[in-house]
This record gives C-alpha cells, structure tokens and sequence, in this order.
C-alpha cells in the first residue's frame, strides 16, 4: 500500500511539474501577442458588416467599432439594425488575453491558410471567468493570433479568424470573422400570419447551423482617445 | 359618363354611411398604434423570442415600417368587409328606394349606366385605401420614427434597408388596391340580384370569408382549386417585402424575391374583376327592371 502511495505521488508532481513546464514554455510566446496588443489604448475602426446566417437575409452595414482598455468593446451600425450574435463579437483577443489566471498549453503546430501557427490552449484556473477554453493559433512570425475558438459558458461556442494587412504593426486585423453556432429558426403561422404555402427549400435553411459575421475594416484611428459615453450607450 | 360618374360620386359621399368604414378604419388603426407604443417592447419580445435567443438587436426595431406592415396584416382580412358596404349597394340599393327603373329611363346606355357605377365604388375603394395608407404608414412613421424594417416569415427574416423600404408600400398599396377592387367587384355583380343591400353586403362578405377558409387552409383536396380564388392572391402584396439574395447570401438592393408570384396574381385579379363587371354588364343588359 505504502508502495502505491509513493508511485501515485511521484506521478503526480511528475505532472503537475511537466504542466507547469508547458504553461511556461508557452508564456513568452503569449506575453510578445500580448506587448503588440497593448501598444493599442484604443481604437475607432470604420468598415463593413455581413451577417451571413442561412435564414436572416440581411444587407451588408456600414460599422463603426470601439475599443478601449482593458475590455470595452462596442460595435455601432451606421443606420439601420445590426444583428449580433450574443456575446461573440464583443470577444476580442484582449478579452482572452486579459484573463490574468490561466494555464497555456501547447497543442502542437497547424497550417491556417498560408500560415504555420503554434497551437496554445488557454484554460482559465478562476472559476469566475465565463471562458471556459480558448484555443489560439498564433503565428510566431509576425506575434499575431491568426484564429481563435472560445467556448463560453454562456454564449457557446465561437471561431474568430483574422487576416492581417496595413495594421499588422497593432496586432490589429483587416478583416475578422465570427462563426457561431445557430439554433433552428421556426415561426408559428399565428404570429407571422404568413398562411403560404411551405418552401421546402427555406424549410430547411432554418434549421440549425453556423452562422457567421464578417467585418472588415478600411480603416482604424489608434490611440486618439475615445470618450467613455461612447461604450455606455 | 363623366357626368354618370360625377352623379354616382356625389350619391356615394353624400351618405352618412359611407364614412362609416372611414371611422372603423381609423378607431382600429388609432387602437393597435397606441397599445404598440405602451407595450411595443413586449410585443416585440414575443415577436423576437425565437432569434432573441441567439442574436441581440440593436435599432429601432419597432419602426413606423414595421408597425405598418404589422396594421396590413391584420387590416386587409377586414377592409373587404368594409368595402362590401358601399359595392354590395350599389344597385340594389337603387332597387330598394324605388329608383333604379327611373334612372334608367334617362338616355344612357345600360352599358354606361353599370359602368358608370363600377367606377364609383372603384374610386370609394381607392380613397379608403388612401386613408389606410395615410393612418398605417404616414402616421405610423411619424409616431415610431423609421429604420431598417424586419420582416418574420415562418422559416425565415428579412432585414430590409430603410431607404429600401418606400416603394415596396408603394407597390403593396397599388397591389392591394387592385385586390379591394376585386372585392368590390364581387359585391356589385351581387347587387344586381336583390332588392335589398343586406342580401349582397352578406352574401360578398360570407363568399370571401368561404374563400379566405379554402385559401388558407392546407388540405390536398382544396389546394388544386387555390389557385383559382381571388383570395388565394389578395396576400401576395407581402411579395413587395421579400429580397433576393445572391450566392454569398448578399441581399441585393431593391430587388422582390418572387416577382413571378405578384405578376401571376395581378393577371388572375384583374381577370376576375373583368368576369364580375362583364358578368354585370351582362346580366343587367337582360334584366327586366321593374322597380
């Protein structure tokens, strides 16, 4: 008995020494994504939104984005009504960075498009943070996430791709994508009082699932100042 | 004939009873504007509930757009009714105060006299629509403001911008007054058989409620008759709020998703309106007037 009690503890600090090896391996390359990130306070961005969801038809929007240290995000449409996903867009990659306690994991290397990018898992040790698990794929050549997965415990799950061009200095993308995951989409007769005859074809559009936004910018104003009111309205 | 029409006019306008639409119209209008303006945001909310879940809206949801196509779905199931009034009088009315054969002892063709009298009931639509369109849109902007208006279908929405908007209410009030028209239509070919109104203001109104059954109702032993009812395509005016979009799901501007549908049922209205006044025109040249 005494036996297994030695193997048992020497295989657990074997682990928790190894994991920790990991978590640290991963950290400069974390802290250099991190440093580009922070040489932005804030940011006004202007671009275009589409929301590409099988059952909404919906126009493509002029947007306006905030940002604002540490996590103030906010997204405006120039006129007209923006549908969001809820909660996904206002994740950005300082949110997931901004997490103070975490443990990084290393998960190995994968191509994203023409990009080879380091794997790191991010799992936050606080039970209070509504991240359950980030995912990021970061590029070491240019310190930039190319794409994350977050899984929330209240929003689900959601993919942000980035792809990177004049604001590459920032860490800031051209272009983002959110994809999240979409419910079936049903109306009662009774309330849209559309008595027509069923599209088979739009019968099974609405049914569950990835729905994504895409926004890209033309063109961002860093570290101008942005007022408070702005994220409060 | 313009003198015929003048005279029909001024026999139409000068009855109390023809306003009575009028103020139906506006009490109904007045009382689902003021209880969308207290508890639009719960109306909203239960509208909503089904995309509310996954997506947050930001906007003006509750837009004068949208309250006004929220008052045509419920409102033009009724204006028939209301239209019936006036067109299912139209000659019985004159047969039951005793003056049919004494109109027609004047020199007009019999021909003149039923057009004459279409046109009236014709142009009594139009103004009734005119005040729907000014009470639902005009107002409703004024009171809601504008946005982009969202449309619910049963297995879709629709996002339509709101410099996208204004012709398609436009387009749905020109296409809802040629499907009133037919109504009346129905109601005057009805007139020309009784002696009283109250046979042929029931008798429109019990036809369209029987059709708006069929139309409606999804059992394979009705659908191959569908087509054929006016009813059937007294709706399609919500085409005009419907877009297409191309392969990357871009909505494009401006564009109806259907057009096929809206051409289709204005050729089977206006061919019913055709039927019912040249069955009028018909029926009447063989009438033997004898009151």
């Amino acid at each position: 008995m005494k036996i297994f009690f030695r193997i048992a503890l020497v295989l657990l600090t074997a682990c928790s020494i190894q994991l920790k090896a990991i978590s640290q391996d991963m950290m400069p390359l974390i802290k250099k994504v991190k440093e580009k990130l922070d040489k932005v306070n804030d940011y006004t961005a202007s671009g275009t939104m589409k929301t590409d969801v099988a059952f909404i038809k919906a126009p493509l929007g002029k947007v306006t984005v905030y940002y604002k240290k540490p996590n103030k995000f906010k997204l405006k449409k120039d006129g007209g009504i923006s549908i969001l996903p809820k909660g996904g867009v206002t994740v950005t990659m300082n949110n997931i960075l901004n997490e103070k306690d975490f443990i990084a994991i290393s998960a190995g290397k994968q191509m994203i498009g023409s990009f080879m990018t380091t794997v790191v898992k991010l799992v936050p040790t606080s039970d209070k943070s509504d991240v359950v698990l980030s995912t990021l794929y970061i590029d070491e050549t240019d310190n930039v996430i190319r794409k994350a997965q977050t899984t929330t415990k209240e929003n689900g799950t959601y993919e942000i791709e980035m792809s990177y061009g004049k604001y590459l200095a920032y860490g800031l993308p051209d272009k983002m994508t959110f994809s999240f995951n979409t419910k079936d989409y049903k109306m009662p007769k009774g309330v849209t009082l559309d008595f027509g005859d069923e599209d088979k074809a739009k019968k099974e559009a609405a049914k569950a699932k990835k729905g994504k936004i895409e926004i890209t910018y033309s063109s961002y104003t860093i570290n101008k100042g942005v007022d408070d009111s702005v994220f409060s309205k | 004939m313009w003198k015929l029409l003048q005279i029909e006019l001024f026999k139409i306008y000068r009855r109390p009873r023809t306003y009575i639409a009028f103020g139906a119209i506006t009490a109904m209008i007045a009382i689902i504007q003021l209880g969308l303006k207290v508890d639009g945001k719960e109306y909203m909310e239960f509208v909503m509930a089904d995309l509310g879940s996954t997506f947050s809206f930001e906007g003006n949801l509750l837009n004068g757009y949208f309250v006004c196509f929220v008052l045509l779905n419920l409102l033009l199931i009724h204006v028939p009714l209301l239209i019936s009034l006036i067109a299912a009088d139209m000659i019985s009315g004159e047969a039951n105060m005793g003056t049919l054969r004494l109109l027609l002892t004047k020199p007009i063709s019999r021909t003149e006299f039923i057009l004459a009298k279409f046109f009236a009931s014709a142009i009594y639509t139009l103004t009734l629509l005119i005040w729907l369109a000014v009470l639902a849109l005009f107002v409703s902007i004024a009171v809601f403001g504008t946005d982009d208006m969202f449309v619910m279908k049963n297995y879709y929405a629709v996002q339509i911008s709101a410099d996208d908007v204004f012709w398609r209410y436009v387009g749905a009030f020109g296409f809802a007054a040629l499907a009133m028209i037919t109504v009346a239509a129905l109601g005057f070919f009805l007139s020309l058989f009784a002696e009283n109104s109250i046979g042929p203001i029931v008798a429109t109104i019990s036809v369209i409620i029987v059709t708006t059954i069929l139309s409606t109702m999804s059992i394979p032993l009705f659908n191959a008759i569908k087509p054929y009812l006016f009813t059937t395509h007294m709706v399609t005016w919500k085409e005009f709020f419907d877009e297409k979009v191309d392969a990357e799901n871009n909505v494009i501007k401006g564009t109806i998703e259907n057009p096929d549908r809206i051409i289709t049922s204005v050729i089977v209205l206006s061919l019913h309106i055709v039927a019912f006044v040249g069955a009028s025109i018909w029926v009447f040249k063989k009438k033997d007037v004898l009151s």
